[in-house]
């Protein structure tokens, strides 16, 4: 009798708590898409407002769906219009922001990374100082060197160029470049140092054959966030060029706060994408290792 | 001519002093063992041979040469790390060849001798391998391989055993006493195991706090340790050092405890230094292992003490007895059955007793 009675009660508990589960997960999913709504929303209303005309962004609302594959707005955004002065295109500065970022994220890697090496293997009498006054450089904000830059640009003949911005980008890219290879190489046994030395080969032929061989997972990591940073910087662009040596994101500003005509939406929309399609594909592409890189740092020898 | 001379050596991290004027020597085909607990220096002293850390004074010859400002590739020397550090992006081959790749060496040179060695440690099938692709003890023998290829004149180990499982551990120990039985190279072998540097050195320098105590076979080691840190650090359990002091009378030295009327007497005891003995302060040292339940030499010393505890370990069980309130270990078969708390007739071997004296802590 009394083993029935526990068992049918046993019955209504499992019921009960199928019930709860099942309204908890519906619950969550509920939240999960609400807050991916919320952050896919944006890119929603650029991309379908990209796609109108400017007769149905007058017309329309801000939500609703393009009358068709338009992508007029785009090419103006990419080539332009095709008439003379003040016609403002993103290509040119496209191809600036890549002859800026593609140096700038190698030299500034490299140079982490060698840094990097010597802060960990090859350490010597105060190399925590140097390595804290880096780190420094990670916490000034940038507008505090904005003057001093602009002045070391010139002395060095090279504002507003490209080559400007490069040394600029590769120089406040050093203390974190250097923050993720010190980690890094922090993990790496230093008896790989000793037996290289032993088997004969030198600082750098250790740096190149032992070391950068196994660094794969952080130099990704360490490309993603310099690329990314380079990519998207406007302070520097904007300060430390104009006109034709502008990159991209300068160039965004300047077609997007251009008061000469009527606002263009569908084609500041596409600029925008436009913009920030390459630090997209970056991720898509490496963002695998991007988290592999940051969660994992031994090396198991 | 000595294959390694170290004179006078000293080193210091800061103001840490880590090594304090050590005098070291070994003869061509040696297997030298530093032993020491952690902290000791032992380390450091391999790393200065090695060349990898710089000497504050003093020297080191490598067959009568000074190398002491001598770069580590040009020592002479080959060494088998803790953690192995294979190279992580080389195969088994590259991480092989990689030292006598840098030294300039001919590709027959480096055929020869990788086909050579990789035969004969049984790495001849991994070559094409990743060191993360191996075993423990397979990287282990490649270690030992890329350090045997260069044909140097001293082997270093740094407790290359220390990573490994027990059972490994003792296979690969096995490996290695067996290599230099075959090859005769010099070595030094650095490890915290004492079972470890019995079973391979043929000397064995006991370090503490940066200072060689004893530089000995380790039959001299276990059987004569000179001074009490020695003693007390070689075996398992450590030698039983009994507080008292010396008697001479007309029958001969004897030594006794406070507390108790024993008298124990020292017959046949090599002193080194035989004046003033007479009530003089000393440890008299004996191992648990040398403590009898029967009767076996002509000489053993017969004496009643009270059984306190009893730990059994499979084989053997140690025993604790109470010698007028001083604690003294006894190893004996499991199978002897002795009551707690109940005196014991034990024997005492007196040819395997040591003296120190209680003030200097050295052997006398």
């Amino acid at each position: 009798m009394q083993d029935s009675l526990k068992s049918s009660s046993y019955q209504q508990l499992e019921q009960k708590s199928k019930y709860t589960n099942m309204f908890l997960r519906w619950f969550l999913y509920f939240i999960l898409i609400l807050f991916a709504s919320y952050f896919i929303f944006p890119l929603y209303v650029m991309v379908v407002t990209s796609l109108k005309t400017m007769e149905e962004i007058r017309q329309g609302t801000l939500l609703s769906w393009p009358s068709g594959l338009n992508l007029e707005s785009w090419a103006v955004a990419w080539g332009g219009r095709g008439y003379g002065a003040g016609d403002t295109f993103l290509r040119p500065y496209f191809w600036n922001s890549i002859k800026m970022v593609v140096p700038a994220v190698f030299f500034s890697t490299f140079i982490g990374a060698m840094t990097g090496y010597v802060l960990t293997k090859w350490r010597f009498k105060g190399d925590q100082w140097v390595f804290l006054f880096l780190l420094f450089g990670c916490f000034i904000p940038f507008q505090a060197i904005l003057l001093p830059m602009a002045r070391t640009l010139g002395v060095l003949g090279v504002s507003n160029s490209v080559v400007g911005l490069v040394l600029v980008h590769t120089v406040y890219g050093i203390p974190f470049t250097t923050l993720f290879f010190r980690n890094y190489y922090v993990s790496v046994p230093t008896e790989l140092v000793k037996a290289a030395r032993i088997d004969g080969a030198g600082f750098f032929k250790i740096f190149f054959k032992i070391l950068l061989p196994i660094s794969a997972p952080i130099i990704v990591v360490t490309v993603i966030w310099q690329f990314t940073q380079i990519w998207n910087d406007f302070l520097f662009g904007s300060t430390f060029s104009f006109g034709e040596a502008a990159p991209i994101q300068v160039a965004l500003n300047n077609m997007v706060l251009s008061s000469t005509s009527v606002k263009e939406y569908n084609v500041d929309m596409a600029s925008a994408i436009i913009a920030g399609i390459p630090t997209l594909i970056v991720y898509v592409l490496a963002g695998k290792y991007f988290i592999r890189g940051l969660t994992s740092g031994a090396v198991k020898g | 001519m000595k294959t390694l001379k170290i004179e006078e050596l000293s080193k210091n991290f800061g103001s840490t002093e880590v090594l304090r004027k050590i005098n070291l020597e070994i003869d061509e085909g040696n297997f030298l063992v530093l032993l020491g607990p952690s902290g000791c220096g032992k380390s450091t002293l391999l790393n200065i041979i090695a060349g990898l850390e710089t000497i504050n004074e003093g020297n080191v010859f490598i067959d009568d040469y000074n190398v002491s400002k001598v770069e580590p590739k040009d020592r002479n020397i080959a060494m088998v790390f803790q953690s192995y550090a294979l190279y992580p992006s080389m195969n088994v081959r590259e991480n092989m060849i990689f030292g006598l790749k840098q030294a300039k060496t001919s590709k027959e040179k480096i055929e020869e001798q990788l086909e050579k060695v990789s035969k004969f440690l049984q790495v001849d099938q991994l070559l094409e391998r990743k060191p993360s692709q191996l075993s423990g003890g397979q990287r282990q023998r490649v270690a030992i391989g890329r350090a045997l290829v260069r044909e140097p004149r001293i082997f270093l180990f740094d407790e290359p055993l220390s990573n490994l499982d027990a059972k490994l551990r003792v296979e690969m120990r096995r490996e290695i006493k067996k290599l230099h039985q075959q090859l005769k190279t010099t070595v030094v072998y650095v490890t915290h195991d004492q079972t470890e540097a019995m079973s391979l050195g043929t000397r064995i320098a006991i370090m503490n706090h940066g200072v060689i105590q004893q530089n000995d076979t380790p039959e001299n080691i276990y059987n004569k340790p000179s001074n009490t840190f020695v003693a007390d650090f070689i075996g398992s359990p450590s030698m039983n050092l009994i507080k008292g002091s010396l008697k001479e009378s007309s029958g001969g030295i004897s030594f006794s405890v406070s507390g108790s009327n024993v008298e124990i007497p020292i017959k046949d005891y090599e002193f080194i230094d035989k004046s003033n003995l007479n009530n003089k302060e000393v440890f008299f040292g004996i191992r648990p292992e040398h403590i009898y339940f029967k009767k076996s030499n002509e000489s053993d010393f017969e004496i009643n003490l009270r059984a306190d505890l009893s730990e059994y370990i499979g084989h053997e069980q140690i025993m604790t007895f109470d010698y007028a309130n001083q604690e003294i270990l006894a190893k004996f078969p499991s199978t002897i059955k002795i009551e707690l708390a109940k005196e014991t007739k034990l024997y005492f071997d007196l040819t395997q007793t040591s003296l120190f004296d209680a003030q200097t802590e050295e052997r006398i």
